[in-house]
Protein backbone atom coordinates (compact mmCIF):
# COMPACT_ATOMS: atom_id res chain seq x y z
CA UNK A 1 0.00 0.00 0.00
CA UNK A 2 1.25 3.39 -1.19
CA UNK A 3 0.35 7.03 -0.39
CA UNK A 4 0.08 9.11 -3.27
CA UNK A 5 -0.93 12.42 -4.64
CA UNK A 6 -3.56 12.46 -7.15
CA UNK A 7 -5.18 15.76 -8.11
CA UNK A 8 -4.27 17.74 -5.13
CA UNK A 9 -5.13 15.34 -2.48
CA UNK A 10 -3.15 12.35 -0.73
CA UNK A 11 -4.65 8.97 -1.36
CA UNK A 12 -3.67 5.43 -0.56
CA UNK A 13 -3.30 3.21 -3.33
CA UNK A 14 -2.82 -0.46 -3.21
CA UNK A 15 -0.59 -2.58 -5.17
CA UNK A 16 -2.35 -2.79 -8.11
CA UNK A 17 -2.48 1.08 -8.34
CA UNK A 18 -5.94 1.59 -7.45
CA UNK A 19 -7.68 3.33 -5.10
CA UNK A 20 -7.81 1.64 -1.00
CA UNK A 21 -10.88 4.45 0.12
CA UNK A 22 -13.79 4.80 -2.36
CA UNK A 23 -14.35 7.79 -0.80
CA UNK A 24 -11.35 9.20 -1.86
CA UNK A 25 -12.88 9.39 -5.58
CA UNK A 26 -13.48 12.78 -7.27
CA UNK A 27 -14.10 13.68 -11.17
CA UNK A 28 -10.37 15.02 -10.71
CA UNK A 29 -9.43 11.94 -9.28
CA UNK A 30 -10.85 10.12 -11.84
CA UNK A 31 -9.19 12.61 -15.00
CA UNK A 32 -5.79 11.52 -13.06
CA UNK A 33 -6.12 7.92 -12.71
CA UNK A 34 -7.43 7.83 -16.72
CA UNK A 35 -4.57 9.11 -18.15
CA UNK A 36 -2.24 6.77 -15.97
CA UNK A 37 -4.03 4.17 -18.04
CA UNK A 38 -3.10 6.65 -21.38
CA UNK A 39 -7.04 7.77 -21.13
CA UNK A 40 -6.84 11.24 -22.34
CA UNK A 41 -10.42 12.15 -22.04
CA UNK A 42 -13.47 11.09 -19.60
CA UNK A 43 -17.11 11.29 -21.58
CA UNK A 44 -20.73 10.50 -20.79
CA UNK A 45 -19.96 6.81 -21.83
CA UNK A 46 -17.02 6.62 -19.24
CA UNK A 47 -18.86 7.83 -16.73
CA UNK A 48 -22.36 6.00 -17.36
CA UNK A 49 -19.71 3.06 -17.32
CA UNK A 50 -18.45 3.94 -13.91
CA UNK A 51 -21.53 5.36 -12.13
CA UNK A 52 -23.04 1.93 -13.06
CA UNK A 53 -20.02 0.38 -11.42
CA UNK A 54 -19.56 2.19 -7.92
CA UNK A 55 -23.62 1.95 -7.53
CA UNK A 56 -22.97 -1.71 -8.20
CA UNK A 57 -19.97 -1.61 -5.65
CA UNK A 58 -22.18 0.41 -2.73
CA UNK A 59 -25.16 -1.93 -3.14
CA UNK A 60 -23.10 -5.67 -3.24
CA UNK A 61 -19.93 -4.83 -2.35
CA UNK A 62 -17.86 -6.15 -5.01
CA UNK A 63 -17.04 -4.70 -8.92
CA UNK A 64 -19.46 -6.01 -11.33
CA UNK A 65 -18.32 -8.29 -13.96
CA UNK A 66 -18.18 -7.43 -17.94
CA UNK A 67 -20.98 -9.15 -18.30
CA UNK A 68 -23.58 -7.44 -15.96
CA UNK A 69 -21.74 -4.25 -16.48
CA UNK A 70 -22.65 -4.88 -20.46
CA UNK A 71 -26.38 -6.14 -19.58
CA UNK A 72 -27.03 -3.40 -17.26
CA UNK A 73 -25.16 -0.23 -17.85
CA UNK A 74 -26.48 0.32 -21.29
CA UNK A 75 -22.88 0.56 -22.91
CA UNK A 76 -22.19 -2.84 -25.05
CA UNK A 77 -18.87 -5.21 -25.12
CA UNK A 78 -17.56 -3.38 -28.11
CA UNK A 79 -18.20 0.14 -26.44
CA UNK A 80 -16.09 -0.98 -23.51
CA UNK A 81 -13.36 -2.24 -25.09
CA UNK A 82 -13.14 0.87 -27.08
CA UNK A 83 -13.70 3.16 -24.09
CA UNK A 84 -10.88 1.49 -22.16
CA UNK A 85 -8.34 -0.16 -24.63
CA UNK A 86 -6.44 -2.95 -23.19
CA UNK A 87 -8.16 -4.06 -19.93
CA UNK A 88 -12.15 -3.02 -19.95
CA UNK A 89 -13.37 -4.20 -16.37
CA UNK A 90 -9.83 -3.61 -15.00
CA UNK A 91 -9.08 0.20 -16.33
CA UNK A 92 -12.82 1.10 -15.83
CA UNK A 93 -13.01 0.08 -12.12
CA UNK A 94 -9.43 1.58 -11.67
CA UNK A 95 -10.57 5.28 -13.05
CA UNK A 96 -13.68 4.55 -10.95
CA UNK A 97 -11.74 4.36 -7.72
CA UNK A 98 -12.97 0.83 -6.86
CA UNK A 99 -10.81 -2.16 -6.48
CA UNK A 100 -9.24 -4.80 -9.34
CA UNK A 101 -12.20 -6.69 -10.28
CA UNK A 102 -11.82 -10.32 -9.00
CA UNK A 103 -14.37 -12.10 -11.25
CA UNK A 104 -13.67 -14.59 -13.94
CA UNK A 105 -15.43 -12.98 -16.76
CA UNK B 1 7.98 -13.74 -13.43
CA UNK B 2 9.28 -12.57 -16.29
CA UNK B 3 9.34 -8.89 -17.41
CA UNK B 4 8.04 -9.78 -20.70
CA UNK B 5 4.36 -10.11 -21.33
CA UNK B 6 2.25 -12.27 -23.04
CA UNK B 7 1.16 -10.46 -26.53
CA UNK B 8 -1.02 -12.23 -28.35
CA UNK B 9 -2.75 -16.47 -27.57
CA UNK B 10 -4.08 -18.27 -30.22
CA UNK B 11 -6.21 -21.16 -28.43
CA UNK B 12 -7.28 -24.16 -29.81
CA UNK B 13 -10.31 -26.26 -28.56
CA UNK B 14 -10.45 -29.63 -29.69
CA UNK B 15 -12.79 -31.07 -27.73
CA UNK B 16 -16.86 -31.20 -27.78
CA UNK B 17 -17.77 -31.21 -23.89
CA UNK B 18 -19.13 -28.76 -22.01
CA UNK B 19 -15.76 -28.90 -19.29
CA UNK B 20 -13.71 -29.50 -22.76
CA UNK B 21 -14.65 -25.54 -24.59
CA UNK B 22 -15.32 -23.80 -21.21
CA UNK B 23 -11.28 -23.26 -20.74
CA UNK B 24 -10.67 -22.10 -24.31
CA UNK B 25 -13.96 -19.83 -23.78
CA UNK B 26 -12.23 -18.28 -20.53
CA UNK B 27 -8.86 -18.04 -21.28
CA UNK B 28 -9.95 -16.07 -24.43
CA UNK B 29 -12.10 -13.74 -23.39
CA UNK B 30 -9.43 -12.94 -20.20
CA UNK B 31 -6.84 -12.47 -22.74
CA UNK B 32 -8.91 -9.76 -24.47
CA UNK B 33 -9.79 -8.41 -21.01
CA UNK B 34 -5.98 -8.22 -20.09
CA UNK B 35 -5.31 -5.98 -23.89
CA UNK B 36 -3.97 -9.30 -25.01
CA UNK B 37 -4.48 -10.68 -28.82
CA UNK B 38 -6.08 -13.42 -29.32
CA UNK B 39 -7.53 -16.18 -31.82
CA UNK B 40 -9.82 -19.12 -30.74
CA UNK B 41 -9.57 -22.17 -33.43
CA UNK B 42 -12.10 -25.03 -33.13
CA UNK B 43 -10.84 -28.43 -34.34
CA UNK B 44 -12.46 -31.78 -34.60
CA UNK B 45 -15.07 -31.90 -32.12
CA UNK B 46 -14.36 -28.49 -30.69
CA UNK B 47 -16.43 -27.50 -33.83
CA UNK B 48 -19.63 -28.14 -31.90
CA UNK B 49 -18.83 -25.00 -29.38
CA UNK B 50 -19.51 -22.92 -32.65
CA UNK B 51 -22.80 -24.77 -34.27
CA UNK B 52 -25.24 -22.79 -34.13
CA UNK B 53 -27.47 -25.75 -33.20
CA UNK B 54 -25.37 -27.37 -30.74
CA UNK B 55 -23.54 -24.57 -29.32
CA UNK B 56 -25.75 -24.34 -26.44
CA UNK B 57 -26.50 -28.13 -25.90
CA UNK B 58 -23.22 -29.52 -24.98
CA UNK B 59 -22.72 -31.66 -21.83
CA UNK B 60 -20.39 -32.95 -19.14
CA UNK B 61 -18.48 -35.96 -20.27
CA UNK B 62 -19.30 -37.89 -17.59
CA UNK B 63 -17.51 -41.67 -18.88
CA UNK B 64 -14.47 -42.47 -17.78
CA UNK B 65 -14.15 -39.16 -15.57
CA UNK B 66 -12.59 -40.28 -12.73
CA UNK B 67 -12.89 -36.97 -11.12
CA UNK B 68 -16.36 -36.77 -11.13
CA UNK B 69 -17.74 -36.06 -7.26
CA UNK B 70 -21.30 -35.80 -6.00
CA UNK B 71 -22.15 -32.49 -4.96
CA UNK B 72 -21.44 -33.66 -1.02
CA UNK B 73 -17.66 -34.02 -2.21
CA UNK B 74 -17.92 -37.83 -2.19
CA UNK B 75 -16.24 -39.46 -5.50
CA UNK B 76 -18.90 -40.88 -7.80
CA UNK B 77 -17.98 -44.28 -9.29
CA UNK B 78 -16.55 -44.25 -12.57
CA UNK B 79 -19.68 -46.83 -14.00
CA UNK B 80 -22.14 -44.44 -12.68
CA UNK B 81 -21.20 -41.77 -15.69
CA UNK B 82 -22.63 -43.91 -18.05
CA UNK B 83 -26.06 -44.37 -16.44
CA UNK B 84 -29.18 -42.77 -18.31
CA UNK B 85 -29.51 -39.45 -17.06
CA UNK B 86 -26.14 -38.65 -15.52
CA UNK B 87 -24.66 -36.28 -18.19
CA UNK B 88 -27.68 -34.52 -18.64
CA UNK B 89 -28.13 -34.08 -14.83
CA UNK B 90 -24.62 -33.14 -14.26
CA UNK B 91 -24.05 -30.68 -16.69
CA UNK B 92 -27.01 -28.53 -15.76
CA UNK B 93 -25.94 -28.96 -12.06
CA UNK B 94 -22.79 -27.60 -13.64
CA UNK B 95 -24.37 -24.85 -15.65
CA UNK B 96 -26.40 -23.58 -12.80
CA UNK B 97 -22.93 -23.25 -10.86
CA UNK B 98 -21.31 -21.04 -13.70
CA UNK B 99 -24.49 -18.69 -14.38
CA UNK B 100 -24.15 -18.14 -10.19
CA UNK B 101 -20.21 -17.21 -10.66
CA UNK B 102 -21.28 -14.93 -14.18
CA UNK B 103 -20.18 -17.41 -17.12
CA UNK B 104 -22.48 -16.96 -19.51
CA UNK B 105 -23.95 -20.04 -21.42
CA UNK B 106 -21.96 -20.77 -24.65
CA UNK B 107 -23.71 -18.97 -27.24
CA UNK B 108 -23.78 -16.01 -25.18
CA UNK B 109 -19.87 -16.15 -24.53
CA UNK B 110 -18.90 -16.39 -27.72
CA UNK B 111 -20.92 -13.08 -28.67
CA UNK B 112 -18.83 -11.67 -25.93
CA UNK B 113 -15.60 -12.82 -26.94
CA UNK B 114 -16.06 -11.89 -31.08
CA UNK B 115 -17.23 -7.82 -29.49
CA UNK B 116 -14.51 -8.20 -27.53
CA UNK B 117 -12.23 -8.50 -30.78
CA UNK B 118 -10.71 -12.41 -30.21
CA UNK B 119 -10.99 -13.89 -33.83
CA UNK B 120 -12.90 -17.00 -33.94
CA UNK B 121 -11.80 -19.65 -37.21
CA UNK B 122 -13.29 -23.46 -37.48
CA UNK B 123 -10.89 -25.62 -39.16
CA UNK B 124 -11.60 -26.90 -42.77
CA UNK B 125 -9.91 -30.25 -42.51
CA UNK B 126 -12.78 -31.23 -39.74
CA UNK B 127 -15.32 -29.46 -41.81
CA UNK B 128 -14.74 -31.12 -44.66
CA UNK B 129 -14.57 -34.59 -42.71
CA UNK B 130 -18.01 -33.69 -40.96
CA UNK B 131 -19.54 -32.03 -43.71
CA UNK B 132 -20.56 -29.08 -42.61
CA UNK B 133 -21.28 -25.55 -45.02
CA UNK B 134 -20.55 -21.90 -43.36
CA UNK B 135 -24.61 -22.00 -42.85
CA UNK B 136 -24.42 -24.54 -39.79
CA UNK B 137 -21.94 -21.97 -37.68
CA UNK B 138 -22.68 -19.21 -35.48
CA UNK B 139 -22.73 -15.75 -36.54
CA UNK B 140 -19.45 -15.08 -34.66
CA UNK B 141 -17.16 -17.62 -37.27
CA UNK B 142 -14.99 -15.46 -38.91
CA UNK B 143 -13.66 -17.75 -41.14
CA UNK B 144 -13.27 -21.68 -42.15
CA UNK B 145 -9.04 -22.13 -42.37
CA UNK B 146 -6.64 -24.86 -42.96
CA UNK B 147 -3.47 -25.50 -40.73
CA UNK B 148 -1.06 -23.48 -42.57
CA UNK B 149 -3.56 -20.67 -42.65
CA UNK B 150 -3.96 -21.26 -38.55
CA UNK B 151 0.03 -21.36 -38.27
CA UNK B 152 0.52 -18.25 -40.49
CA UNK B 153 -2.42 -16.38 -38.33
CA UNK B 154 -0.92 -17.14 -35.41
CA UNK B 155 2.85 -15.42 -35.93
CA UNK B 156 3.99 -13.85 -32.59
CA UNK B 157 1.55 -16.00 -30.36
CA UNK B 158 1.75 -18.44 -27.75
CA UNK B 159 -0.18 -21.34 -28.94
CA UNK B 160 -2.54 -23.30 -26.73
CA UNK B 161 -4.11 -26.60 -27.38
CA UNK B 162 -6.95 -27.44 -25.18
Amino acid sequence: MTTKEIAGKQVELDADGHLVNVNDWSDEVAKALALEEEITEINDKHMQVINFMRKEFETSGSVPSIRKITKQSGVNTKEMYSLFPGGPARKAAKIGGLPKPKGWI
Amino acid sequence: MSDEKIKKVTIVVSRGSLEGVYPGLIMANGARMEGIEADLFFTFFGLDAIIKDRMNNLKVATVGNPGMRFPNGMPMPTMMGGLPGISAMVTSMMQKEMEEIDIPPVGEFMEMISDAGCGIYACKATVDMFHLTEKDFCPQMNEVITVGEFYEKSAGAQIIFT
